[in-house]
This record gives C-alpha cells, structure tokens and sequence, in this order.
C-alpha cells in the first residue's frame, strides 16, 4: 500500500511536469499547425540562464522570473524571425526549421555553457513527508512542481477565457482569416502564443532540473514525453494535454515501480503507449477534430 | 419577401456607422480598373464598378467569372496588380486587411466564416474586438435580429445549421459597424427559403439603417430580387452594370450569363 501511495504520488509530479510541456507544444500546434521540436532546447536554454544568475548569486526565484521572461522573449522571436517565413508553406519546411532549431541551440548551450553535467538547485526539500512514522514520496519540491504548474495553467485559461487578447488569440488559432478580416492583428497573436508556450516550456524544464543536474541535452528525454503526452491529449486540446501528461506520468511511475527492471523500461514504454495510442485511437484520447473544418 | 420569424426587430442603432454616413444614392465604394491574378491566371481583368451608400449592389456570373476574388481584392487578402479601390473618398488599396474593418468595412467571406470551435457568443465578440468595450445592448440587439441564434449563443459555432451561421456571421459583421457590408455568396447551400428570409433582413437593415451592401452571387435570381444594381461579371470582367429590374427584365442578357 505504501508502495501504491508512493508510485502514485511521484507518477502525478513527474506527470504534471509532462503536462506543462505537452501543454507548450499544443498551444503552439493550434495556432500554427507546427510541432516545435526546439521547445526542448529552448527550454534548456532558460534553464542555463537561470543557472547563470544563480551562480552569480542571486535567489533562485530571481532566477525563475527572468528565466521565464526569457523565455517568453525567445519564443517570440523565434516564431517572428524564424518561424514566421516558413508559415503556410510546405508543412515539412517547418518541422526541418524547428528540427534545426532544436540541435543548433543544443550546440550553442554546449559552447557557452560547457557540456558538462551542472547541479541545478530546487528551492525546497527533497525529503518526503512523514505520516505517523511512515515518509512518503510527497516532498516540499512536488508540491512546488504541482503548484507552479497548476497556476500557470490556470493563468492560462483565465487569459483564454476571460480576457479579449486571450479571445483574440483563439480566433487568429481558429480563423486567421476570419480574424483578420474582423481587424485582429493575427500576427502579433501568433507571436505571444508562442511567447506564452516557450514560458510553459521553460517553466518545465526548471522543473525537471530542480534537484537534478543539467547538460546541454538533459530535456531530451522530456521531449519524447511531453510529445507522447500531447499525442495522447490529442494535439489540439489543452486538456488532453494536461490529462494526457498526467496519465504518462503514472503510467511510467507504475512500470518503474512495479515491473522487474522496470526503470530501464522508462523511455521504451513511452514509445511504446505512443504507437498503441497512434494505432488505436490517431486523433488521441480527446480528439475534438471531427469540429474542424480544413 | 418573407420573414419566417415575422420578425420585424431591425431595431435603430444596429448597423449605425460610427462615423457620418455618405448620402444615399451617392458612391461609397469605388472600384476602377482593379486586375489581379492568381500566378499567371488572370481573375480580375480591369474591374469597374461602384457601390452606392444605402443600396444593394449585386455582383453577379458563373462560376470562376471572379466573383470571390472581386471581393478578396478589395478587402485586400489579395493584393491587385493594377486599379484602385476607394472608401468614401479614401485610397484604401494598400491597406493592410487587418485596418479595413476600422475603415468601415466588413467582408464575410465565402463558405460563412464563422469560427467553428468558439460559441455563438465568442463568434459576435470577435466582430466587435477592434472597437474596444461594446455596450451588451448591441449584441442584445442582433440576437433580437436573430433570435434562431439567441437561442444557441452558448453553443459551439460549429453546431448551427447553415442558415444560422450565416445569420451568425451576418450578425458579427454588424457588431463592426460596418457602412458597407461585402457578402460572399450567401445563399450558397441554403433551402430557398432560408435565403428568401436572410435577403428579406439584409433589405431591411439596408432600408432603415442605411447599411450598404456590395453582394457577390450566383443566385442570380434571388440576389437580384433584393438588390438595387446589379453588375454582371465574365471571365474577370464587367459585361453590364444596370439597375435590378433591368437586369431581370432583360431575357436575353438572363439565358447568357445568369442561367435562368
């Protein structure tokens, strides 16, 4: 039982860290169509300036804010600059660009940063806490990851929601033509969702380093699972996404906790849930396409 | 003309221009010798026409006559190679498409353009996102246009039928204020009289709120049946431009480029 409870519990954090990067990918294949196969090393980029600032010997939430705020700035200037030629062309043209975007920033970390391994801080303990004289796998840093990722996604959906710009967003994502027809600067909206993804992005891949090491590819493997996660939620839908994310990372937790060797078992799985899930059910669990028109 | 709700709600003030309004009768928008293409295929071939403030004019012809493209060269989704498109006086050839809405005019474009996957609701909101803040009253005022749509406000756009989209969008266009409305085909795969009654509002909105409307469509009977002018266009050029009645009376010009 302490076991279930633990598994469980460790499966929900690392889920909620899959969330949000699946969460990054979909809200930029929305609006653009484009999988952004750099959101990985962009990410690790912030997560290399965060580690800068902090070296330097300010605070980790110093850190945190400015990373994110890079972020937002590399991601809208990756779509205004790099992405925005290549839209409405050739679908392929833009995965090769975010392809080449994801090993050249990759590279440039390596040349800046080094490409060795570096501990990366976590504001909090790492130590689970004590029931009776059980511990369990509840630290201070999950609850941090599963709060600062439940905030931002709840940001996000009062922007979307509540807000004209959000609405205005939604509309360039749905109807670019429509949208600029109606007077939306649907630009302009295409490039604060990438903004606003590449912050999920970063904020991710913070996360995931928290009490790890970084290195110039340590977000690879969560690219693969935040691409399976956004596949299993659909593509297209924020909550599939979020549900998606959730269901990996117990689905992992378990196999890992559970199955005989099972942490060597981690990446393959993921491909695995990945091919069943492009086999049985193609537009994923919460496909909502059959309202789109092309 | 039939209105199967009986509804006579074209109340004052939906479609009132923010800005002074041109007299009726005189040229609001002004085409002249507009030529654009596609690649090497030439659409629009030195098109001249104009719409009168407080009219409906009626862009009439085949399939791939240029209709469409008529329209998107003047809202500029399609830059012309040649030609000017004036509003009111003002040059707006150039003008990006995002800025001609603030200028006045609002397109709907082929195939309803309504946003499938916002609300009916979210779909009005964005035809007034360019204003600013817009008193509920107004949208209270198109739903008292179309009450099919006030009904299903909260649903998804893509669950209306294909007259309540185009009632939707109609609507949205209106929440821009627009003093001339372009509509791209509207009765196209609508039941006769679901298009009877969307022509019998339009006329309405035209006659007491001074609305100008710029139609583009293949329906030629109906379409000339409610509007004031009607041009006829071929292969990327104007063939006659003439009042309705003149148009409808003449058989000859009917079997040769109109099909009825």
């Amino acid at each position: 039982m302490q076991q279930f409870v633990n598994v469980t519990l460790s499966g929900l954090t690392q889920g909620m860290i899959y969330s949000a990067f699946a969460l990054a990918l979909v809200l930029i294949w929305r609006s653009t169509r484009i999988v952004n196969f750099a959101q990985g090393s962009m990410a690790a980029a912030t997560a290399f300036i965060a580690l800068a600032i902090i070296n330097a010997g300010a605070s980790y939430w110093v850190a945190l804010v400015v990373a994110l705020i890079a972020g937002f700035v590399m991601g809208a200037l990756v779509e205004r600059i790099i992405i925005r030629p290549v839209e409405g062309g050739p679908e392929l043209n833009a995965v090769i660009v975010t392809l080449g975007l994801f090993v050249a920033i990759q590279a440039l970390i390596a040349i800046i940063a080094g490409s060795s391994f570096q501990s990366f801080p976590t504001p909090f303990g790492v130590r689970g806490f004590t029931i009776g004289d059980t511990t369990i796998a509840l630290t201070p840093t999950s609850l941090y990851v599963i709060g600062s990722v439940l905030v931002v996604m709840a940001l996000l959906v009062a922007l979307f929601r509540f807000t004209r710009t959000g609405l205005a967003m939604r509309a360039s994502a749905f109807g670019q033509e429509v949208a600029r027809l109606l007077g939306v600067r649907v630009g302009r909206m295409l490039t604060l969702g990438w903004g606003l993804a590449a912050v999920v992005g970063s904020l991710s891949g913070l996360l995931i380093a928290g009490g790890g090491f970084v290195y110039p590819a340590y977000m690879d493997s969560l690219i693969v699972f935040g691409f399976v996660a956004a596949v299993l939620g659909g593509l297209d839908s924020p909550i599939g996404a979020i549900v998606g994310g959730l269901i990996l990372g117990l689905a992992l937790s378990y196999i890992s906790g559970y199955v005989d060797r099972g942490s060597a078992l981690v990446n393959v799985s993921a491909l695995v849930i990945l091919m069943v899930v492009l086999l049985v059910r193609p537009g994923g669990l919460f496909a909502s396409s059959t309202a789109r028109r092309a | 003309m039939t209105d199967a709700h009986g509804s006579t709600a074209v109340s004052a003030g939906a479609a009132a221009g923010a800005g002074g309004r041109a007299a009726p009768g005189t040229a609001l928008l002004e085409v002249d010798g507009l030529t654009s293409a596609y690649g090497p295929v030439r659409a629009l071939d030195g098109v001249t026409l104009s719409a009168e403030a407080g009219r409906i004019t009626a862009v009439l012809g085949a399939n791939g006559a240029g209709k469409t493209t008529l329209l998107r060269t003047i809202s500029g989704l399609v830059r012309p190679q040649a030609g000017r498109v004036t509003l009111d006086g003002e040059d707006i050839t150039r003008a990006p498409v995002e800025a001609m809405v603030g200028k006045g005019m609002a397109h709907v474009p082929e195939g309803r353009g309504v946003i499938a996957e916002l609300t009916v609701d979210e779909n009005l909101r964005v035809g007034s996102l360019f204003r600013g803040k817009v008193e509920r009253s107004e949208f209270d005022r198109v739903y008292d246009i179309f009450p099919r749509i006030a009904e299903r406000r909260d649903n998804a756009a893509h669950t209306l039928s294909g007259g309540e989209r185009q009632m939707l969008v109609i609507g949205r266009a209106l929440l821009a204020q627009p003093r001339i409305l372009l509509l791209d085909e509207p009765s196209l795969g609508l039941a006769p009289r679901i298009v009877a009654q969307i022509f019998g509002l339009l006329r309405k909105l035209v006659d007491s709120e001074g609305l100008s409307v710029l139609l583009v469509e293949q329906n030629a009977r109906s379409a000339l049946s409610v509007a004031d002018v009607g041009v006829v266009l071929n292969l990327g050029r104007v063939v006659v431009t003439d009042q309705a009645r003149s148009l409808m009376a003449d058989e000859g010009l009917r079997h040769a480029y109109l099909g009825f």
